[in-house]
C-alpha cells in the first residue's frame, strides 16, 4: 500500500511538472464556465434551475473530453517508461508489477479528478456568485455529476493501462487509444442506432438493449446523469426514456465501477506477462 | 565467505533466441567481479534474471538466499542495480529523484540525499535531470544503487560516459563498499579498463560462459605467449637462426626482431641474447595484454561451441 502511495505521489507531481493538472483543470473550467454562461440564457424563460441545466450540458461535454483526457495521460504509463529505460530500474525496486499499475492508476484518477472538481466546481460557484438559487436535490444531481464523471475518467484511465501494458511502443499505443476513444464515443452509439432500425425491435428488446448499454462506459454515465434525476431528465429530453429505462442508478455506477476495474486487472495481468 | 549470488546451470530463451546458455557461478561477500562479453553476450540477460526480471527457462537464480523471481522483495531492499545507459525522468530535480527512490527501498531520504554529494551532484541537487548531462545522469544512477548500503551491487557498463577522474573515484567508492563486504558485479565490454579494480573476471561469448577466473589465473590457462622485442646494433644477420626454435620470430624492421614465446621461455631468450653481448643492445619484454587475453578467450569458446 505504501509503495502504491509512494508511485501515485509520483505520478501526481509528473502530473503537475508537466502542466498536465494545470491545462486539464483550465480546459474543464474554461469550458464548464462558457457552457453555464451560455446555457443560463434561455433558462430564464422556462423557470428552470440553472443549475440542472448545467449538469445536462456538462454530462454532454464530460461524454467527449474526459475519456479523451483520461486515455491522454494513460496510454503512455507503462509503454512509455518501458521505452526511455526507467521501468527497468523502477522494477530492480522491491515493488511489485501490480504496484505500479495500480499506483499510476491511483495518481491519474487523483490529477483528473482534481481537475474535474475544481474545474466544474468553478461552475457552480459561477452560478452561486451570480445570485442563482440553486436547491438540495439539484446540489445532489451535481455532486453525482462530478462523482459519476471522475468514476468515467477513471475507467477510461484503466482502459490506457491496459493499452498501454499491452503495446510494443507508444506509437501503437497512441492509435490503440485513439480508436477506442472513437469506438466508445462515437461509432458504438451510431451502431446501436443502426442496430436498433435495421433490427425493427424483433431482437433487440428492453432487457437486450439495457445490457448493450451497459457495455459501455460513457452510455452507463450518460443514463446515470440524464436520466438518474427527474429535475434533470426533464431538460435532458430523457424523461420518457427515463420511464422506461428498467436499469437502476445503483446497477449503471456499478456498471462504471466494473468498467474501471476489470481493464485494471487485465493491465496488471498484461503487465507482469511482459518481458523487459 | 558465503555467497551472495549463485547461479547454477542458468539458461534463458527469448522465443527462438537463446540469450545465455548453461552459466554458472557463484560470487562471495567483498568481491569485485567483472563480468565481460561483446554487446549481445547475455550480461545484460544475466543481470536481469539476478534481479528477477525475468524467469530462466533452465537452472535456478539465487541472490542473497532468495528466489529473486519468487515475488518476496527482502532481497531486493538490499540490492543496487545501475542499468546500462541510466535514464530519469527528465522533469523531477536530482533531489526528488534520489528521494522517490529512497523512499520506495523504505531508507531514509537524508542518508540518500548524503549521497548525492558522495558523487559529486551536491550542487546540481536542485536542478532538473534534464539539464543533467551523461556522466551527471551515471553519477546520479550509481547515487540511486547506493541506497541503503546494498549488499550486492549490478552495475551494468557503468564507466561508459564517466571522464577519467570520475571514473577514479568511482573506484574508490567501489573499494570502499567492497570493504564493507558488498559484492559488486560490473559489466564491461573492454577486459582493458577494468584493469587493477577486479580480482576476478567472468568472460562470457554468445551467451556462454567462457572464462572465470583472477586475471593471474586467466593469464595461466590462456597460455598466451609473451613478445620478446631484441635489437641489434648491426644487423640481423644470424640472429633469426638462433632463437629460431623457442618460438615464431618476426622481424619488425632493419634493426629489430620479435619472438613470441611461452611464458616459461622467456628467460631463455634473455639468456641467450646476453650471451651475445656484442650485438644485441635492447630487450623488451611484453606480456600478453588483456585485449590479447580476451580475444583469446572468446576464440576458444567459440571453437568449442
Amino acid at each position: 500500500m505504501r509503495t502504491i502511495l509512494i508511485i501515485a505521489g509520483k505520478e501526481i507531481r509528473d502530473g503537475l511538472r508537466n502542466r498536465w493538472v494545470l491545462a486539464t483543470t483550465l480546459l474543464l473550467a474554461g469550458l464548464a464556465l462558457s457552457l453555464t454562461f451560455l446555457g443560463a440564457a434561455p433558462s430564464g424563460a422556462t423557470g428552470a434551475q440553472p443549475l440542472d441545466v448545467v449538469i445536462v450540458s456538462l454530462s454532454s461535454l464530460t461524454i467527449f473530453l474526459l475519456p479523451l483526457i483520461a486515455l491522454l495521460i494513460a496510454h503512455d504509463a507503462v509503454v512509455g517508461e518501458v521505452e526511455r529505460g526507467t521501468m527497468l530500474l523502477l522494477l530492480s525496486y522491491p515493488v511489485g508489477r501490480s504496484q505500479v499499475i495500480l499506483g499510476k492508476f491511483a495518481g491519474q484518477v487523483a490529477v483528473l479528478g482534481f481537475a474535474t472538481f475544481v474545474g466544474y466546481g468553478a461552475a457552480a460557484a459561477a452560478l452561486l456568485a451570480s445570485g442563482a438559487e440553486i436547491d438540495a436535490t439539484s446540489w445532489l444531481a451535481f455532486a453525482a455529476m462530478i462523482g459519476s464523471s471522475v468514476l468515467l475518467g477513471a475507467a477510461f484511465v484503466a482502459i490506457g493501462q491496459l493499452i498501454s501494458a499491452s503495446s510494443r511502443d507508444r506509437g501503437t499505443a497512441a492509435g490503440i487509444a485513439v480508436g477506442v476513444w472513437l469506438v466508445f464515443v462515437l461509432i458504438y452509439d451510431m451502431g446501436l442506432l443502426g442496430l436498433m432500425v435495421m433490427d425493427q425491435g424483433r431482437t433487440v428488446t428492453g432487457p437486450v438493449l439495457n445490457a448493450l448499454l451497459l457495455a459501455n462506459p460513457t452510455d452507463a454515465y450518460r443514463l446515470f446523469n440524464l436520466t438518474g434525476f427527474a429535475n434533470v431528465s426533464q431538460f435532458a429530453g430523457m424523461a420518457g426514456l427515463a420511464g422506461s429505462a428498467a436499469v437502476s442508478p445503483s446497477l449503471l455506477l456499478g456498471a462504471l465501477g466494473a468498467w474501471a476495474l476489470a481493464p485494471l486487472a487485465l493491465a496488471t495481468l498484461a503487465f507482469s506477462r511482459r518481458e523487459l | 565467505m558465503t555467497a551472495t549470488v549463485a547461479l547454477s546451470g542458468v539458461g534463458k530463451r527469448f522465443r527462438t533466441v537463446e540469450a545465455v546458455r548453461d552459466v554458472s557461478f557463484s560470487l562471495d561477500e567483498g568481491e569485485i567481479v567483472a563480468l565481460v562479453g561483446h554487446n549481445g553476450a547475455g550480461k545484460t540477460t544475466l543481470m536481469k534474471l539476478m534481479l528477477g526480471l525475468i524467469q530462466p527457462t533452465a537452472g535456478s537464480v539465487r541472490v542473497l538466499g532468495e528466489d529473486p523471481a519468487s515475488g518476496a522483495f527482502a532481497a531486493r531492499r538490499r540490492l543496487g542495480f545501475l542499468p546500462e545507459s541510466v535514464s530519469f525522468n527528465s522533469a523531477l530535480t536530482g533531489r526528488e529523484t534520489l528521494a522517490f527512490y529512497a523512499r520506495l527501498k523504505g531508507e531514509p531520504v537524508g542518508e540518500a540525499l548524503a549521497l548525492l554529494e558522495r558523487v559529486g551532484l551536491g550542487a546540481a541537487g536542485g536542478r532538473r535531470v534534464g539539464t543533467y548531462s551523461k556522466g551527471m545522469r551515471q553519477r546520479l544512477g550509481l547515487a540511486q544503487a547506493l541506497i541503503g548500503a546494498p549488499r550486492v551491487l549490478l552495475l551494468d557498463e557503468p564507466t561508459t560516459g564517466l571522464d577519467p577522474a570520475l571514473r577514479q573515484s568511482f573506484y574508490e567508492i567501489l573499494q570502499e563498499l567492497r570493504g564493507r563486504g558488498a559484492t559488486i558485479l560490473l559489466s564491461s565490454h573492454a577486459l582493458s579498463e577494468l584493469e587493477g579494480e577486479t580480482e576476478r573476471v567472468v568472460i562470457m561469448n554468445r551467451g556462454a560462459m567462457v572464462a572465470d577466473g583472477s586475471l593471474a589465473e586467466l593469464r595461466r590457462l590462456a597460455r598466451l605467449p609473451v613478445r620478446v622485442r631484441l635489437t641489434a646494433a648491426g644487423g640481423l644477420d644470424g640472429l633469426a637462426g638462433r632463437f629460431a626454435d623457442l618460438g615464431p620470430l618476426q622481424r619488425v624492421n632493419g634493426h629489430a626482431v620479435e619472438i613470441a614465446v611461452d611464458d616459461a621461455r622467456k628467460i631463455e631468450v634473455v639468456r641467450r641474447a646476453l650471451a651475445d653481448e656484442t650485438r644485441i643492445e635492447d630487450i623488451e619484454v611484453t606480456p600478453p595484454s588483456l585485449d590479447e587475453l580476451y580475444a583469446h578467450f572468446l576464440r576458444s569458446g567459440e571453437t568449442r561451441s
